[in-house]
């Protein structure tokens, strides 16, 4: 492939979903219940892969551990959110009521931090919320309208009743061969290959 | 099924109790869900629909009349600067905060019955919220210079006075709106991919496709769903307490007797969780007999709620009798009088009604068989949500109706332009709950299937209903968050 600087620049940013290049997306196989994919899932990761991963229609208990997928990063985002939500909103009422406009009210200091607490607090609910979204968000590569998983018609009911395990094709022990048995050898339903 | 709903409800030592009946497979909560959005539009709901508008319609003609005429429509007049305006705000706040207890709170708390209900309890929140936003906005006369409360800079060189509870509401108020939309719209990405997989129009498939952003249900992603759920819920828990408590400073920072008392706080977040949850009680009560969900939303749900309602009730109880007594036992003449005015004084039908509808008719749920009795529970939420709005009336025209100057003493009287905008308010609510329960999946389809047995990769053959033996199954590697979201 020629060398395409915008595209060498979309695969190095963190926010766009980088796919595999080449003919094939990958494999991806349908297995029957959580129970079936969890034990799928302990193989598949033991055998060494890592461009892969398991689609369910709600969270099922533990599966992260038997993919062997490290804890979110989220809450560090969060708490930079939250913290810069709530210096933003105190250092504003700070700058308002003794700098910008300060009014004596009651009476009291110009600088009477105690009543900056309630806006200081609800504002850093507010970043961190939004901080908790968006960076949900941006870890997820989503939005992303389109994706190869989408050709698959057995896959519109990943959201309904089905498990699958997908294996993408630029893992290194992918082969287009050997992967589909070693899924069937697994208990997969059905093992499909995907174009990109 | 081998045992009854009564039964189960009888038996406390089942180990993990069984939330959704009917031992029902994936695919059918994904169906009976997604059917009720799917279908045609039933007759039933325009019975819902056209009412609710009309009370809608109702409320715009009230609005246009109150910005061109000005406040003077209202009963409101000096001493009684605040009526049914604030009344209607605290009223609509309060019954937000059922929804995030439900949807923050007992997620904290591993309760998982919450899955059946969190959905639409979360949509009554922003929609109450909606109508509380509603009356602080329109009750300041000049409408049109609205945006003074927010620190925008102008060429006036003005700012707000950020030291004063008005503005402490103004924030907390927005804040919370905002953050339960968006916890509500991140529970319902999943759902909306389900609509979207199994939409059969191209619009429908575009629309619902365009919210779901994508999701694709990969551990990787729900890895990082997951988090960012239970963040929203630690942030929502604090967040809840303290709008209804910064509401509550509205009147206790003031100095006015029978406002300026310390017991506020947690009294007005009892009193919302109350009132919240008698709505939850109103709405739930339609829904599964119209939807046919009785097996999602089960007794046991009502059961649970009803004891809330019991527990919170009697908080409220409890702080109606402490700030009677401490009105005596401070000694104070302004307090003590406030107190005896409202109990035995012109407006003391409104104050016997609140103690009649808040503190005596929640006792009925002491009684299992009034917690497991549908038209009972419907009766007593609607009861205890009339003396919820009469609790909000009373403190507020109560305490401000005779105040340190007897000559300056008024009687508040409700025009039909107050009455107009309240019955408004319950047309907006009515309608957005009916086009929420047309277009969006009522129920968390992703978080009820968590909490099916065979959801469970290590117990599906052990997960009989009622099984014991589930609750004694080793917890598998790390204390994750079990069935969450």
């Amino acid at each position: 492939m020629p060398f395409n600087p915008l595209r060498s620049l979309r695969s190095k940013t963190l926010l766009v979903n980088r796919l595999p290049e080449g003919p094939y997306f990958g494999i991806l196989a349908e297995f029957a219940t959580p129970t079936d994919l969890y034990h799928a899932c302990e193989r598949v990761r033991d055998e060494g892969f890592t461009r892969w991963d398991a689609h369910t229609p709600f969270p099922v208990h533990g599966l992260d551990g038997a993919m062997g997928v490290r804890r979110s990063p989220l809450p560090w985002i969060v708490l930079v959110a939250g913290l810069t939500g709530a210096a933003f909103a105190f250092g504003l009422q700070w700058w308002v009521h003794a700098s910008a406009y300060p009014l004596v009210i009651s009476g009291k200091p110009y600088f009477s931090w105690p009543a900056f607490i309630p806006i200081t607090f609800e504002l850093g609910v507010l970043f961190a919320a939004f901080g908790a979204v968006i960076g949900m968000l941006a870890l997820n590569r989503l939005p992303m309208h389109h994706h190869p998983l989408f050709q698959s018609k057995v896959f519109e009911r990943v959201t309904d009743d089905a498990f699958f395990i997908s294996i993408e094709s630029w893992d290194p022990r992918f082969d287009a061969a050997a992967t589909p048995k070693l899924l069937e050898s697994l208990g997969a339903r059905s093992v499909e290959l995907l174009e990109s | 099924m081998a045992q009854t709903e009564a039964e189960l409800l009888d038996n406390p030592v089942a180990g993990n109790p069984t939330l959704i009946l009917r031992s029902p497979d994936f695919h059918a909560i994904t169906e009976v869900v997604a059917e009720a959005v799917e279908r045609p539009t039933p007759i039933g709901w325009w019975l819902f629909f056209v009412p609710a508008f009309a009370l809608l319609a109702l409320l715009g003609v009230a609005v246009s009349w109150l910005f061109w005429e000005g406040i003077g429509i209202w009963g409101l007049n000096i001493p009684v600067g605040w009526a049914w305006d604030i009344t209607n705000f605290v009223f609509w706040v309060g019954i937000g905060h059922a929804g995030t207890l439900i949807s923050a709170i007992l997620f904290l708390f591993r309760q998982k019955w919450r899955t059946s209900i969190n959905r639409s309890a979360e949509a009554m929140t922003i929609f109450a919220v909606m109508c509380a936003l509603l009356f602080p906005s329109i009750h300041v006369g000049r409408v049109w210079v609205m945006y003074w409360v927010f620190p925008v800079p102008n060429q006036m060189g003005v700012w707000p006075n950020f030291r004063s509870p008005l503005l402490w509401d103004v924030f907390a108020v927005s804040v919370y709106g905002t953050v339960s939309v968006l916890f509500w719209y991140v529970g319902l990405i999943p759902d909306l991919a389900t609509m979207r997989d199994r939409a059969k129009t191209r619009v429908r498939k575009f629309v619902y496709g365009f919210f779901a952003l994508g999701w694709r249900g990969s551990v990787r992603q729900w890895n990082h769903y997951e988090s960012a759920y239970l963040v929203l819920a630690a942030l929502a828990t604090p967040l809840v307490l303290s709008v209804h408590s910064v509401v509550s400073m509205d009147f206790a920072v003031s100095l006015l007797p029978g406002w300026h008392t310390t017991i506020f706080p947690p009294y007005f977040v009892a009193g919302a969780i109350f009132s919240g949850f008698a709505m939850v009680v109103t709405l739930m009560v339609i829904c599964r007999t119209a939807f046919g969900l009785e097996h999602i939303i089960t007794l046991r749900h009502f059961d649970y709620m009803a004891k809330i309602m019991l527990v919170t009730g009697s908080m409220v109880g409890y702080a109606y009798a402490t700030e009677f007594f401490t009105s005596w036992y401070s000694g104070n003449p302004y307090e003590f009088f406030t107190f005896m005015n409202r109990a035995l004084g012109p407006y003391a039908w409104a104050y016997w009604i609140m103690i009649t509808c808040n503190v005596i008719s929640p006792q009925i749920f002491w009684f299992r068989k009034a917690r497991t009795s549908i038209p009972i529970l419907f009766a007593a939420s609607i009861v205890i949500n009339i003396g919820m709005w009469f609790e909000r009336f009373v403190i507020i025209v109560t305490s401000l109706h005779r105040d340190f100057l007897p000559s300056a003493w008024g009687y508040f009287r409700p025009t039909v332009w107050d009455v107009s905008c309240l019955l408004g308010s319950f047309g907006l609510f009515f309608t957005m709950f009916c086009l929420f329960v047309r277009f969006l999946p009522m129920v968390a389809t992703s978080e009820v299937k968590t909490v099916l047995p065979q959801a469970n990769p290590h117990g599906a053959d052990r997960g009989a209903v009622g099984d014991y033996r589930r609750s004694t199954m080793p917890a598998h590697g790390e204390p994750a968050p079990e069935g969450a979201s």
